[in-house]
């Protein structure tokens, strides 16, 4: 008797969803209209959340490019923004001790090097271009994630001895072999300094503020420490993490290793300062977040709109069939029935609704891509989030017309004209 | 003879405004099985309110109305739903056939609320009662690819579909013409040669000489109800009508 009751259950939901899905196809254009509000609300939330996740992953990716494990020591302490200007001295308190301390001491770190920079003209023969030339170890390498495109990296001893010799940018390179002659072996002047080309870097391009990443020199942090500056201080120290993870635990080792080599006590605040590239990615995650959300806003209020948009139709449709909805009673229908098919009725516009929203999302999400380049990523989440609004829309919306529906008397449904 | 309606002093009244409007004043009648009755009577007479009683899509005020045995006038409106869907075949005067929609789906629309029915035993049936009317050939047009007569016969083929206890056909030729009211009632004498129970609620009183038998209504009481010894057949009528002219 109960699996009697149950298959009788399960027939007549069958049976429902076939009445629904009948009375949907014998008003095409009406349920198409329907449609429209819930296909361009899920089309735009999926649209917005994909240039929304474009843009972030394509912020995450230029981060993680310039090494998302890097972790950069400055001398001073950063005041923040528009706070007082830095003493002079303050700005000398990293010394090259500080840099071998942290080399041989310093737990959690794959690479470290020093960095001392001078801005000014490079000169080859007829050619020159301003850069800046940075003195560095070869560890800078790993840590900023360059890599040779033509020759290789100066090497450890040509640290130890200053040897003169450097590894030029791309666009360096350009501008100093205009006519694509090779730069390797060749000797460019830096003021009066004359530096061996041993290598050529890979292009980056420009990242994400708008700098080009191949206007640079590397050379020697000795060379251009005593040959070039003649300074005893660095400019900051570069190292990176062993994994991503492990760089606030590598931040507070280098904190403590510093504060004790430059004998702060404990009430002293630090005279140097540590960022991570993880900190500066959250910093712009978000400003992209801020404006994912607001994008979002406006989709999701124009899936509401759509919501209203079915909640409308079904009101009108309701009063449009009367008659039919008392035909249905009279041959059986009870409230029940009624309520229930149309709430499905509701539930499969903004269902289907929401499917032909998915397809057309992605392909405007596609289309975004290819005609304006912005870089999109559709998430997963995002289509099931608005697939789940889209069902919950049609029983939220659908709920007020199909009880109005079902409460219909049939004697005067049945003669309404 | 087996009774299938049995109304038993029926009194309905409605509350309009400060008045009490009193539709049926005291009804009693009894249909058996196999009767094919005319109810008539002019406008005001309490013809629909008592349509609506016979059909269980209301019930009455007082008195009481045993539908194949069932008690009605305690029923709630969901079992009443259910009682209609088992035991009543609606034939109304406009057809109410669903919009835009085959032969054969309208016919299975009873069916559809019967979850004991199986999809392709839905089917046979609606198949079969459209052959039953004779539109075997048209069961895939749809309502608005039909003729009046056409509609009217898949409106009687969805109130053959479930079998019922009792045909309610409510001024069912009302909108046809001569021809076509005939063809109609000559369904209907079949039908009832069949075995088949059907009330027949009309003003027109040509109708009655059809019937088997004729109830007149009259402010809510019955006025006259007798039986008709001389059934005119409804197919010598549409015989002697004359020939259509225009030949297609």
């Amino acid at each position: 008797m109960k699996t009697k009751e149950l298959k009788d259950k399960k027939m007549s939901i069958a049976n429902l969803f076939k009445i629904a899905l009948r009375a949907i196809a014998a008003n095409k254009l009406r349920s198409f209209l329907t449609m429209l509000g819930i296909i361009i609300g899920v089309a735009s939330v999926i649209t917005m959340l994909a240039i929304g996740q474009g843009s972030k992953r394509s912020i995450q990716a230029q981060i993680s490019e310039m090494g998302s494990n890097m972790i950069m020591v400055r001398p001073g302490q950063d005041k923040g923004p528009g706070g007082a200007r830095q003493d002079a001295d303050e700005m000398q308190t990293l010394k090259l001790k500080d840099y071998e301390l942290l080399k041989t001491n310093a737990k959690y770190l794959a690479a470290i090097s020093p960095s001392v920079n001078a801005s000014g003209q490079f000169v080859r023969g007829n050619n020159n271009t301003p850069s800046t030339l940075y003195g560095i170890s070869p560890d800078y390498l790993t840590i900023r994630q360059l890599k040779l495109d033509d020759g290789e990296m100066f090497t450890d001893e040509d640290v130890r001895v200053g040897a003169k010799v450097c590894v030029i940018g791309k666009t360096v390179a350009d501008n100093l072999f205009p006519n694509g002659e090779d730069p390797i072996g060749q000797v460019v002047r830096f003021t009066t300094i004359p530096l061996r080309v041993v290598g050529v870097l890979e292009s980056k391009g420009y990242n994400s503020f708008g700098m080009d990443q191949d206007d640079l020199v590397l050379a020697p942090y000795t060379t251009v420490m005593k040959r070039v500056l003649a300074v005893t201080y660095l400019e900051g120290i570069n190292c990176s993490a062993v994994t991503e993870d492990m760089t606030d635990l590598a931040i507070e080792d280098i904190a403590t290793l510093l504060r004790e080599s430059h004998k702060l006590k404990a009430t002293d605040e630090d005279n140097f300062t540590i960022r991570s590239q993880q900190e500066m990615a959250e910093m712009m995650n978000t400003t992209s977040d801020l404006m994912t959300t607001l994008l979002l806003c406006v989709a999701c209020i124009s899936l509401i709109v759509g919501g209203i948009g079915i909640m409308n139709i079904m009101y009108v449709s309701v009063t449009e069939r009367t008659k039919e909805i008392g035909l249905r009673m009279s041959v059986g229908a009870r409230g029940i029935d009624i309520l229930s098919q149309f709430l499905i009725e509701a539930v499969m516009l903004s269902v289907t609704g929401g499917i032909i929203g998915v397809l057309f999302g992605v392909g405007a999400s596609v289309a975004v891509n290819a005609l304006a380049h912005w870089p999109v990523f559709i998430q997963p989440w995002s289509v099931i989030l608005s697939f789940a609004v889209c069902t919950a829309t049609g029983v939220f919306f659908g709920w007020y017309p199909a009880k109005k529906a079902a409460q219909l008397d049939p004697i005067e449904a049945i003669r309404y004209e | 003879m087996k009774k299938v309606i049995e109304l038993i002093n029926i009194k309905r009244n409605f509350q309009v405004g400060d008045e009490v409007v009193h539709a049926l004043r005291g009804i009693s009648f009894t249909i058996c099985e196999g009767e094919f009755v005319t109810i008539m009577g002019t406008s005001g007479s309490g013809k629909s309110t008592l349509l609506n009683q016979l059909g269980c899509l209301d019930t009455p005020t007082s008195g009481e109305y045993l539908l194949d045995g069932v008690p009605v006038r305690r029923m709630k409106r969901r079992e009443r739903a259910v009682l209609r869907n088992r035991k009543i075949g609606f034939v109304f005067q406009n057809y109410n056939l669903l919009p835009k929609t085959t032969a054969v789906e309208n016919v299975e629309l009873p069916l559809m609320y019967n979850s004991s029915v199986s999809a392709r035993e839905r089917t046979q049936r609606a198949i079969r009662a459209l052959e039953r009317v004779g539109l075997g050939s048209r069961l895939y047009h749809k309502s608005n690819q039909m003729s009046g007569g056409q509609m009217q016969r898949v409106a009687i083929a969805r109130a053959l579909v479930n079998d019922p206890a009792v045909i309610l056909a409510d001024e069912a030729t009302g909108n046809l013409d001569t021809r076509t009211s005939f063809e109609i009632l000559v369904l209907f004498q079949e039908l009832h040669a069949e075995g088949r129970t059907i009330i027949f609620v009309t003003h027109n009183p040509e109708i009655a000489q059809y019937s088997s038998r004729n109830i007149v209504l009259r402010d809510g009481q019955i006025k006259e109800d007798k039986l008709n010894p001389h059934i005119l057949s409804a197919a010598d009528a549409l015989a002697a009508l004359p020939k259509p002219t225009d030949e297609d």
